[in-house]
């Protein structure tokens, strides 16, 4: 069976197109890197410090009635979020006055005093000091940076120069979508998120290299094709093979998104917009920054 | 290409019997006898976001400990002065580095100096000098000393904290030092986790303390109190109603015992009103202050005061000899429980600060188990269905690769004593998708090569030769990723890091030679003309 049969589509040609999209996407993404990095965005309690308890009642709680009985006892800025199919309710709290360490207890006593008929469990209850939040987030840069030099030095020993700066530069615009993506829909940017960002980051490389390989084969037999084909022929070619192993691996982290659980929800959501940014981006941006750059420095020769 | 088959075959055969015997102990909860002789019994550990439990990070107050040493010093140079009848007027800490003696003349500083010499080497002399009329010595601890002082009282801390857990009864606790001040502490699977870190974070410092009868507590505020005495609260919990009340008392501020003095504390059950107290041993030096003290002070008060707080403040009614008291207080049965634990266990060096407390409840992790593996489940039978259909029979050799990549990551797992954490599993999942996708590349090729008009077998070979390079490029960079998040990633992210690494590594294994054999078998031995593919 063949998804696709023989394809002959000029996607060289949409580079203009698909460059303007790109952009935009890196830009948001790299507006919502500086935001979090402010500390403007959705950022999970893991970076910025705070109080995380999600509880388990046998009745359905009304999100307002929660948020009433919580200012009553001094945590009005707490954010809360329900887990719709089973009565649970994650509150969240940044930094307060209250002691590390109290805050969880202020949370069940507020709940067992106003929701007196409402029993319930404490699935989990999370509290990061501020010291530890700044350790992390260093931490984390580190870990992105080295990630990304370490993938570079790997690309540039394997290719050459060109072809090296055009999947950096994809690995870099896949990075920038996922944080885009995130901060568009304004979701918790934490610890889980930024292993998807980084396994993307590694996976990424995969589409790309399978249509790098491929232009390098075909620029060796075609010597007298002009760069635009060769390159245009070369993504025809590969373009079963990119979709159906991105298909793979999109079925795998699908059924995480929609059968694993919330504790993995957003972290399942990231792979899936990362597998899909990854194969677009192989063909649509790590190619036509290479071909762009050789059709100039054959111009700039003539 | 069709020499060594059997070897290969061999070779697979053996990894899955390793790697099956390595998964059984996992899978078994009861081990028969005759398997635990020389099989392995090392389990998938599962993380504490699995099997609940708490995590924390614990900060240690190292300043306190470098202070409470200069209090000691302080303390012991008071006893020597007046022991050797030389007059001062104060001797106490200063600062968190000094302890500044003020005394009345110079001839006293002189004798002073020498004996804190020979006392005190390792701790440098400042130049004396002169303040309202009085002489004064300042002694500094330098920083070296001061350092190991630190260091020291981490480690003790850590010693304390194992050995509290250790009577408290937790199975298969991690205690672990992080960086220069801190302490990570796991308590897998713990019922109660707000009792543990309570009974962890203690200080369970132990005084006793004699009354100050000549002030009167009630009116008395900090400013008001002679210089070395001390108001503490006494707290006391009224059993039925729950209310906590406190009585101001005033104290000195010199302990006549501390809790270093015990060799033992149990809780006992008092027969009259059916109350629980603690009962402590003192050790012989103990026991013979104790006996000096209640001797001299009969008809006094002494407050028996922990961390700062008192449980009770009796009146000495006769001399205590033979060296054991007891502790009562308005106890419940936990509380004397636990209190008993940290006096035998010993007080830290210095107070702890909790600064991270990650706790996961046992129905959580239990419900991520499940919808893990259901996921797991589901993302295999898609892609199994998908690669069957797309590639027909070759598509089921990719899918009996993707089985063994999984089957052989679970033993590595398995063999190496790894904890699972649920982003773990997600990783597994996640592999399923990308366990195929070399195979995918492979066979795209072996298509072209068929197309060309190549002939089956050399078709495949050549697949399987141009398609090296690319699987070993996407293989790479993941595991370069893979290796930065393990070393900085913490728990659950560790646990990612280290399925996925072990998953990709497997890979190459699986994807290029297992599979590779299934179409040289079929290709040379059986005579298949046609693939279907």
């Amino acid at each position: 069976m063949e998804l696709i049969g023989k394809t002959n589509i000029d996607f060289i040609g949409m580079r203009k197109v698909s460059f303007i999209i790109s952009s935009i996407i890196s830009i948001i993404g790299l507006f919502g890197m500086i935001q979090m990095g402010r500390g403007a965005a959705n950022m999970g309690i893991d970076f910025s410090g705070g109080t995380a308890v999600q509880l388990k009642f046998t009745q359905p709680v009304g999100i307002d009635k929660a948020r009433e009985a919580l200012a009553k006892h001094g945590l009005k800025e707490a954010s809360l979020q329900d887990i719709k199919e089973s009565n649970k309710l994650l509150i969240k709290v940044g930094k307060t006055t209250l002691a590390t360490g109290k805050v969880a207890d202020t949370i069940e006593d507020a709940f067992k005093k106003e929701f007196a008929g409402n029993q319930f469990v404490v699935e989990s209850s999370t509290e990061i000091g501020p010291s530890v939040g700044d350790k992390l987030r260093k931490d984390t840069l580190t870990a992105i940076i080295i990630s990304l030099i370490g993938i570079i030095i790997y690309i540039a020993w394997r290719f050459d120069f060109k072809f090296g700066v055009g999947a950096t530069i994809a690995t870099i615009h896949d990075v920038l979508a996922m944080f885009a993506v995130f901060y568009l829909l304004n979701k918790e940017i934490n610890l889980l998120f930024i292993t998807a960002v980084l396994t993307i980051a590694g996976y990424s490389l995969t589409d790309t290299v399978v249509v790098f390989d491929r232009i390098r084969e075909n620029l060796h037999k075609n010597l007298k094709e002009t760069m635009h084909n060769v390159f245009n022929k070369s993504i025809n070619e590969v373009l079963s093979r990119t979709i159906v192993t991105s298909l793979t691996a999109f079925l795998a982290a699908i059924s995480l998104l929609l059968f694993g659980g919330e504790v993995i929800h957003d972290f399942a959501f990231a792979l899936v917009i990362g597998i899909a940014v990854a194969t677009y981006s192989s063909v649509f941006v790590a190619s036509p920054i290479v071909s762009l750059w050789e059709e100039r420095g054959i111009k700039a020769k003539a | 290409m069709s020499k060594g088959i059997n070897w290969r075959f061999l070779l697979i055969v053996a990894f899955l019997l390793l790697s099956v015997v390595y998964i059984t102990p996992t899978l078994v909860s009861k081990m028969p006898s005759w398997w635990t002789g020389i099989l392995p019994k090392e389990k998938i550990h599962l993380g504490l976001d699995l099997q609940g439990g708490s995590h924390l990070i614990m900060e240690v107050d190292t300043p306190k400990a470098v202070e409470g040493a200069l209090d000691l010093i302080a303390t012991d140079l008071e006893d020597s002065l007046a022991a050797q009848t030389l007059r001062f007027k104060r001797i106490a800490r200063e600062g968190g580095d000094k302890v500044k003696m003020t005394l009345y003349d110079k001839a006293t500083a002189e004798t002073v100096q020498a004996i804190i010499k020979k006392k005190y080497p390792e701790m440098d002399l400042l130049p004396q000098f002169e303040e309202g009329g009085f002489t004064v010595i300042q002694l500094k601890m330098n920083e070296k000393v001061a350092s190991d002082r630190k260091d020291k009282s981490v480690s003790q801390a850590l010693e304390t904290i194992r050995n509290r857990i250790d009577q408290f009864g937790v199975s298969e606790p991690i205690i672990a030092r992080e960086g220069l001040t801190n302490i990570v502490v796991q308590l897998p699977g713990i019922k109660d986790p707000k009792r543990a870190i309570e009974l962890i974070g203690k200080t369970a410092r132990l005084e006793f303390k004699l009354v100050d009868e000549n002030v009167n507590a009630a009116l008395a505020t900090p400013g008001s109190i002679p210089e070395d005495d001390e108001l503490l609260m006494e707290k006391r919990t009224d059993q039925t109603t729950g209310a906590v009340t406190e009585t101001p008392l005033v104290v000195k501020k010199k302990a006549i015992i501390t809790g270093d003095l015990l060799t033992d504390a149990q809780v006992r059950i008092d027969s009259q009103f059916n109350q629980p107290y603690v009962s402590i041993e003192f050790n012989s030096t103990g026991a013979r202050l104790f006996d000096q003290i209640t001797a001299a002070n009969v008809g006094k008060r002494f407050a028996v005061v922990l961390d700062s707080t008192i449980y009770s403040a009796p009146v000495i009614r006769e001399r205590i000899s033979g060296g054991s008291a007891q502790i009562s207080g308005s106890f419940t049965d936990k509380d004397a429980a636990d209190l008993s634990i940290v006096l035998r266990a010993g007080s830290l060096p210095a107070p702890v600060k909790i600064i991270q407390n990650v706790t996961v409840g046992p129905s959580l992790g239990q419900d991520s188990i499940r919808k893990g593996l259901m996921a797991g489940a589901i993302g295999v039978l898609l892609v199994v269905i998908f690669m069957a259909v797309y590639y027909k029979v070759c598509g089921l050799v990719a899918n009996y690769g993707m089985v063994l990549n999984i089957l052989f990551l679970m033993g590595a797992l398995a063999a190496l004593g790894a904890t699972l954490t649920l982003p773990g599993i997600a990783a597994i999942v996640l592999l399923v998708g990308i366990s195929v996708d070399s195979n995918v590349l492979i066979f795209e090729r072996i298509r072209e090569e068929l197309r060309l008009g190549k002939p089956p077998i050399a078709a495949v070979d050549a697949g399987y030769d141009k398609a090296f390079l690319t699987i070993m490029d996407s293989h790479v960079t993941t595991l370069i990723t893979a290796a930065v998040l393990f070393q900085f990633g913490t728990g659950p992210v560790k646990g990612f890091a280290v399925s996925l690494s072990l998953g990709i590594i497997i890979n190459l294994f699986s994807s290029l030679v297992a599979t590779k054999v299934v179409f040289d078998f079929a290709l040379s031995r059986m005579n298949v003309k046609r693939l279907s593919i």
